[in-house]
């Protein structure tokens, strides 16, 4: 399966975006994550099936005014 | 001295944003000099490698301090929305600085989208706080979106110019007596922070200006100490400004000299 993570293209085997979290080994705490501009909440994201072309953003914390 | 907005009583009247410090130890001495009880933050895309976001998030625990989420950089109620939802879930706060704008030269409050992201934002939970301009009309209907506190502008955002408009921003502390009222933007000195205070307004919120600084611990204590006597005049009542000398030493039992 062919996505885009952080708006860089990735070729991926896992299916849920649980598990895209854990294998790119981000702290699934410390992110809030998104799909094709909607917000898929840490409760959702083991269920949540990833489909090819999708865009996921991995968001954390960040300094700000 | 405490105000409180959104239920939660803070002593400080001072907000402070977390970007463009010299570096992180910076960045913290200068939350604690400022005796903030609120700081600002963002989101943005995490690194898998770096997981800078982490780190910084750990750094922003040890100020014990709450933290204000902005949405800094959405240009679309969209983009705000789906923000706001990603910064409640990671901060575990309903706050949100909704900032949408739509010029990057003088980064202004897009007004028609800030009105229509605050009602949905408000509708979903959230207490926002919508970054503003100084305009009578947008104060109104954000109020009517649901607001509880508003952060008009005093001038560009990081243009350290100080208030741009008082008569407008005094026409909204007239008009809104018992709204919560935050400079949020523009300033560049003490002065003008504490002018925002004389003015009645409830606090301000900066960042470059402590930031940029040569020193920013040191302007940091600067400006809380502003801030405390902005408020502190404001509470003492001002005299009123007059267009002639009036004076000061009785005239009574002059000594006739040049007589």
């Amino acid at each position: 399966m062919n996505i885009q993570l952080n708006g860089k293209p990735i070729e991926t085997e896992v299916e849920t975006l649980e598990e895209l979290i854990s294998a790119y080994e981000y702290n699934k705490t410390t992110v809030a994550t998104a799909v094709n501009k909607h917000f898929v909440p840490v409760s959702q994201r083991a269920e949540f099936k990833l489909h090819d072309d999708d865009c996921v953003e991995v968001i954390a914390p960040m300094s700000g005014g | 001295m405490s105000v409180t907005f959104y239920n939660t009583n803070v002593e400080s009247r001072l907000l402070l944003g977390t970007a463009r410090y010299p570096s992180p130890a910076v960045l913290l001495d200068s939350i604690r000099a400022s005796q903030t009880d609120i700081v600002t933050v963002s989101l943005r895309r995490e690194s898998n490698t770096e997981k800078s976001g982490e780190a910084f998030w750990e750094l922003i625990k040890q100020a014990h301090v709450r933290v204000l989420p902005n949405t800094a950089g959405c240009r679309s109620v969209k983009e705000a929305v789906l923000t706001a939802n990603m910064a409640r879930e990671l901060f575990d706060t309903p706050w949100i600085k909704l900032e949408i704008t739509h010029n990057d030269n003088t980064l202004n409050p897009a007004v028609v989208e800030l009105i229509e992201a605050a009602r949905i934002l408000t509708r979903d939970g959230f207490d926002v706080f919508p970054y503003t301009t100084d305009d009578l009309s947008v104060a109104d209907q954000l109020l009517q979106a649901g607001c509880q506190v508003l952060m008009p502008w005093g001038a560009p955002i990081g243009s350290g110019r100080g208030l741009n408009n008082v008569f407008a921003l005094k026409t909204l502390r007239t008009h809104f007596p018992d709204v919560p009222l935050i400079v949020d933007a523009g300033l560049g000195v003490p002065s003008h922070a504490a002018e925002v205070l004389e003015l009645g307004y409830d606090a301000v919120l900066l960042n470059t200006a402590v930031a940029t600084a040569a020193d920013p611990v040191l302007m940091a204590s600067a400006f809380s100490q502003a801030v405390n006597a902005g408020r502190l005049a404001f509470e003492a009542g001002p005299m009123h400004a007059r267009d002639f000398a009036t004076p000061s030493t009785p005239v009574v039992g002059m000594p006739l000299w040049s007589a």
